[in-house]
C-alpha cells in the first residue's frame, strides 16, 4: 500500500480514492478526483492549467529545485529491513519536512518582495485620480493627497 | 490426388436441352418489349443485343466443356493411355474438336448477322434477321448431338475412375485371372473388392489404401491378363498393361501353383516372361499365392527349376503367402513396401535435385579430446543427506505437519515471516510503517540517509550564517494603512459604478417598464443629488432652490380678467375643417361613411396600421402549412 501522486495535479492519492487509468501501452495514470480525470480526458496539459502543481512549478510559483527534494524518491532497490535504519529514516523525514517548509516560506517571501512598492504606487495613483469618488474624505486624507500631489509635481519637474 | 480428379466436370446436356437452355436464357436476360414506332437505332440495338447475347451464352457453355475435359497431352501418360484404352483417343479428340468448331461457327454466324442488322431498316426486317441468326446457331448446335452425347458418356465414366495418384508409393498387383489378386487386396487394404470364383471378376482398376511405417500406400488391383500379344488384348487387359507400363510401382506378380485358377504353372511362367519388359527398373516380386493348397516344394521339379531360374536370372524374389490362412501375408506386404521405399530413395539420390538437400545435411561427430572422465558434480552434503521417511519419528518437520498440529486446513494460518533473514531475530515481527504525514516511508529509505541528512544540516547552517532566513519586519505604518484603506474604498466605488453602468446598458432585450413606473436610472433625482453632495460636504440649498417651481407671489398678480385678456395675444392656431360646415347632404354623408368602412375592411382584416403598412405579419400561417392537402390551390383552403 502506498500513496500515489495524481497524474494531473500531483496531489496525493490515498488508497481507496480516485481512479486509475491504464493505457494500452500499460502506462498507469492515477487521478485524485473526477476533476483531474475529466481534465485528462479533455487532453488538457497539466503544465498549462493554472491550478496544478505542474503549472506552479513551471511558472516559478513554487520552489522547484532544492536539496530537500532529493530525499523522497522511488529508488527501486530493495533494501532489507533494519530497525535502526527505519528509526533514523523516520527522524530524518521529520527534519526534512521542517527544513523544507522553512525554505518554502523564504521562497514565498522573496517572490512577494517587490509587490509592496508596486501596491503603494498604485494606491497613490488611485487616490490622486479618483479621490472625488469617496463620500467623505477626511482632512487627514486631504492633506495626504495634497502632499502626494506636491511630491508628484516635484518629481515631474525633476524629470523635465 | 486432387490433381487427377475428374469428378468436377460439369454435366453436358443433350443437344436439344442445350438449345433450350441457351435460348430461354436469352429470353430471360434480354429486354422483351419493342415497338415498331421506336427509333430504328433502338430497334437495331435491341435485336443486335439478342444475337450477341445468344452467341455469348453458347460461347460460354462450349468453352466450359472444352476447358473441363482433360487434355490428353497435358495429363500424366498413365491417364492419357488409360483414356486412350477406355474411350479411344481419336474419338475423344474428334469430339472435342467438333465442339470447338461449333463454337467457332456460331461466332462467325453472330458476327455476320450483327453486321447485317446494322442495316436493318424496320422492326420486321430486324426481327427476321435475328430469327435467322438464332436458327442457324441452333442448326449448328443440333449437328453436335452425337459429340455431346459421347462426351457426356465419357464424363460419367471419368467421374467413376478410381483416383490414382501416379506419383505416390504404389503396390501394383498383377497376374493371371483368378490367382487371388483381389483377395490379397482385400486383406491388406481397406478396400472392398468383389471376389468371385470366376475369371475377370475384376474388370477395371481398383485402388485401395493402407498405412505402413506411418506412410500412406496405394495398392492397385488390376484385372487379370492373359498370355497373348498386345493387339489381341481386350480393353480390360489393356488397363492392366497401362498401369504396369506407366506407374513406377512395386510389382507383385501373382502365381497360383495349385492351378485352381485354370492355368498351368508353365503358362503362368511364360506370361511372366512375356510381360517382363514392363517390369524393368521396378522392384518386382513373384508372389506365390494359395500355399495352403500347394507349396512350391510340392510341385514337379522342372517347374521348381524354372521358378528358381527366373529368380536368379532377373534378381526377382519369390515370396509365398496364403490369403486363405493369412500365412505370410504381412511379411510379403512389408517386404514389398520396404523394397519400394529403398528403391524410391535410391532413385531420388540419383536425381539432380538431391544435391540441394544433401548440401544442407551435416552430422557432427566430435572426437573425444582426451581420456579424462568428466562426471557430473554432486555435492557431499546432498549425497549424505538421509532420505526422507514419513515413518521416521525424527524426520524434519514439514509445513504440512505444522498445519495438522495447528488445527488443520482452514484454521492454521501460515507464518510467512518465520523465515525472514534480518539483522536480528526479534526484528522479524516488527510492524513496518508505510505512510507518515502524507509521505511514503519507503521513498525515504536509503542506506546512506544519515550522511545525506548531515550534508543537508551543514547546508542549512551555511544558509543561516549567510542570513538567508533573516526577514525584514514587515512594518506597516499607519499612514500607509490609511492610504491603503482609501484606495480600497475608491476601487470599491469604481466597481459599483461600472456595475451600475452595465446594468443600465443591459436594458436591451429585456421587458420594458412604462416610463412612469421607472425610477429614473440615468437621470439623478434632486433628492439623490442633494444627498450625494451633502455627503461630500457641499451646500445643496442653491440646487434645491433652482429646481423648486416658482409660484407666483400675490403681488405679481395684476388686475382682473379683462386686463389679463387684453394682455393676452390671440393665437392663430390652425383648426381642422368643421365637418358640419361641409356642403354634403345627409345621404351623401352616409354613402361616404359606408365607402370609408368598406375601404378599410381589407386592411383591417390584415391588421394593417395604415395605407403604408406593407408588412406581412405571418410568413408561414398555420392554416397553409398543416394537414394534408387534397386537390386545390395552396393559397386558400
Amino acid at each position: 500500500m502506498r500513496l500515489e501522486k495524481c497524474y494531473f495535479c500531483s496531489s496525493t492519492v490515498y488508497p481507496g480514492h480516485g481512479i486509475m487509468f491504464v493505457r494500452n501501452d500499460s502506462k498507469v495514470f492515477r487521478f485524485c478526483r473526477s476533476k483531474c480525470h475529466s481534465a485528462f480526458k479533455h487532453k488538457r496539459n497539466p503544465r498549462k492549467v493554472r491550478w496544478t502543481k505542474a503549472f506552479r512549478r513551471a511558472a516559478g510559483k513554487e520552489m522547484a529545485i532544492d536539496s530537500t527534494f532529493e530525499f523522497e524518491k522511488r529508488r527501486n532497490v530493495p533494501v532489507r529491513y533494519d530497525r535502526e535504519l527505519m528509526a533514523t529514516t523516520i527522524k530524518a523525514m521529520k527534519r526534512i519536512t521542517e527544513i523544507r517548509s522553512k525554505r518554502e516560506r523564504v521562497f514565498y517571501k522573496n517572490r512577494m518582495a517587490g509587490n509592496k512598492e508596486k501596491q503603494k504606487a498604485e494606491n497613490i495613483r488611485e487616490i490622486q485620480r479618483h479621490i472625488e469618488l469617496i463620500d467623505t474624505p477626511s482632512d487627514k486624507i486631504k492633506a495626504q493627497v495634497a502632499k502626494i500631489a506636491e511630491k508628484v509635481q516635484q518629481t515631474d519637474m525633476e524629470i523635465s | 490426388m486432387a490433381l487427377y480428379n475428374f469428378k468436377r466436370i460439369q454435366p453436358i446436356p443433350a443437344a436439344n436441352d442445350f438449345l433450350d437452355i441457351v435460348l430461354s436464357k436469352t429470353q430471360r436476360k434480354t429486354p422483351t418489349v419493342i415497338h415498331k414506332n421506336y427509333k430504328i437505332g433502338r430497334i437495331r440495338q435491341f435485336y443486335m443485343r439478342k444475337v450477341k447475347f445468344t452467341q455469348d451464352s453458347f460461347d460460354e457453355k462450349l468453352n466450359a466443356i472444352i476447358e473441363d475435359f482433360p487434355k490428353l497431352d497435358d495429363i500424366h501418360p498413365f491417364y492419357s493411355d488409360l483414356m486412350n484404352v477406355l474411350y479411344d483417343k481419336d474419338h475423344y479428340k474428334l469430339a472435342l474438336g467438333q465442339i470447338n468448331m461449333a463454337r467457332h461457327l456460331i461466332d462467325q454466324v453472330a458476327k455476320e448477322y450483327i453486321r447485317l442488322l446494322k442495316f436493318g431498316d424496320s422492326l420486321y426486317r430486324c426481327k427476321q434477321l435475328k430469327k435467322a441468326a438464332l436458327g442457324r446457331m441452333a442448326t449448328i448446335m443440333k449437328r453436335q448431338k452425337d459429340s455431346l452425347a459421347y462426351l457426356e458418356q465419357v464424363r460419367q465414366h471419368l467421374g467413376r475412375l478410381p483416383s490414382i495418384d501416379p506419383n505416390t508409393r504404389t503396390l501394383l498387383i498383377c497376374g493371371y485371372p483368378n490367382v487371388g489378386k483381389s483377395s490379397f487386396m482385400n486383406k491388406i487394404t481397406r478396400a472392398d473388392v468383389d471376389v468371385q470364383p470366376y475369371a475377370f471378376t475384376t474388370k477395371s482398376l481398383f485402388v485401395g489404401h493402407m498405412d505402413y511405417k506411418y506412410l500412406r500406400w496405394q495398392v492397385i488391383d488390376t484385372p487379370g491378363i492373359l498370355d497373348r500379344s498386345l493387339e489381341q488384348m481386350n480393353t480390360i487387359e489393356m488397363q492392366s498393361v497401362t498401369a504396369l507400363a506407366h506407374l513406377r510401382a512395386c510389382i507383385l506378380f501373382f502365381m497360383d501353383l495349385s492351378e485352381q485358377c485354370g492355368y498351368s504353372v508353365t503358362e503362368q511362367i511364360t506370361l511372366y516372361q512375356n510381360v517382363k519388359p514392363l517390369f524393368v527398373n521396378k522392384p518386382t516380386f513373384i508372389v506365390i499365392n494359395k500355399i495352403d493348397a500347394k507349396r512350391p516344394e510340392d510341385i514337379p521339379l522342372e517347374e521348381q527349376a524354372m521358378l528358381k531360374e527366373i529368380s536368379e536370372k532377373d534378381d526377382v524374389q519369390i515370396v509365398q503367402l496364403s490369403c486363405h490362412t493369412d500365412e505370410g501375408l504381412m511379411d510379403v506386404r512389408n517386404l514389398a513396401c520396404d523394397k519400394l521405399l529403398a528403391d524410391r530413395v535410391d532413385f531420388k539420390l540419383r536425381g539432380s535435385k538431391i544435391n540441394d538437400v544433401i548440401n544442407k545435411i551435416h552430422l557432427a561427430e566430435p572426437v573425444a579430446r582426451d581420456d579424462i572422465p568428466r562426471p557430473p558434480h554432486i555435492p557431499e552434503s546432498a549425497k549424505n543427506r538421509p532420505r526422507f521417511d514419513i515413518n521416521d519419528p525424527k524426520r524434519p518437520k514439514l509445513e504440512r505437519d505444522l498445519e495438522a498440529e495447528g488445527g488443520g486446513p482452514g484454521v492454521y494460518s501460515v507464518d510467512l515471516k518465520k523465515k525472514y533473514e534480518l539483522g536480528k531475530v526479534d526484528w522479524k515481527y516488527d510492524i513496518i510503517p508505510e505512510v507518515m504525514n502524507g509521505k511514503n516511508v519507503a521513498d525515504f529509505i536509503d542506506p546512506d540517509i544519515e550522511e545525506k541528512l548531515d550534508a543537508l544540516e551543514r547546508e542549512e547552517e551555511r544558509l543561516e550564517a549567510k542570513g538567508n532566513y533573516d526577514s525584514e519586519e514587515n512594518m506597516i505604518d499607519s499612514e500607509e494603512e490609511e492610504m491603503n484603506k482609501v484606495a480600497e474604498a475608491i476601487r470599491e466605488k469604481k466597481k459599483l459604478i461600472i456595475q451600475a453602468h452595465r446594468a443600465s446598458k443591459m436594458m436591451k432585450n429585456r421587458p420594458i417598464m412604462p416610463r412612469t413606473a421607472i425610477k429614473r436610472v440615468s437621470r439623478i433625482s434632486i433628492d439623490e443629488m442633494e444627498e450625494k453632495l451633502g455627503k461630500l460636504g457641499l451646500d445643496t440649498n442653491v440646487i434645491r432652490a433652482r429646481s423648486r417651481t416658482r409660484k407666483r407671489i400675490r403681488s405679481e398678480s395684476v388686475g382682473d380678467e379683462i386686463v389679463r385678456d387684453s394682455l393676452s395675444v390671440t393665437r392663430n392656431a390652425s383648426t381642422s375643417r368643421d365637418p358640419s360646415s361641409s356642403k354634403l347632404n345627409i345621404k351623401q354623408k352616409k354613402e361616404s361613411e359606408k365607402q370609408k368602412k368598406l375601404a378599410q375592411r381589407k386592411p383591417n382584416l390584415h391588421a394593417k396600421v395604415g395605407e403604408s403598412d406593407r408588412s406581412i405579419k405571418s410568413k408561414k400561417p398555420k392554416h397553409l402549412y398543416s394537414s394534408k392537402s387534397s386537390i386545390g390551390k395552396r393559397d386558400w383552403r
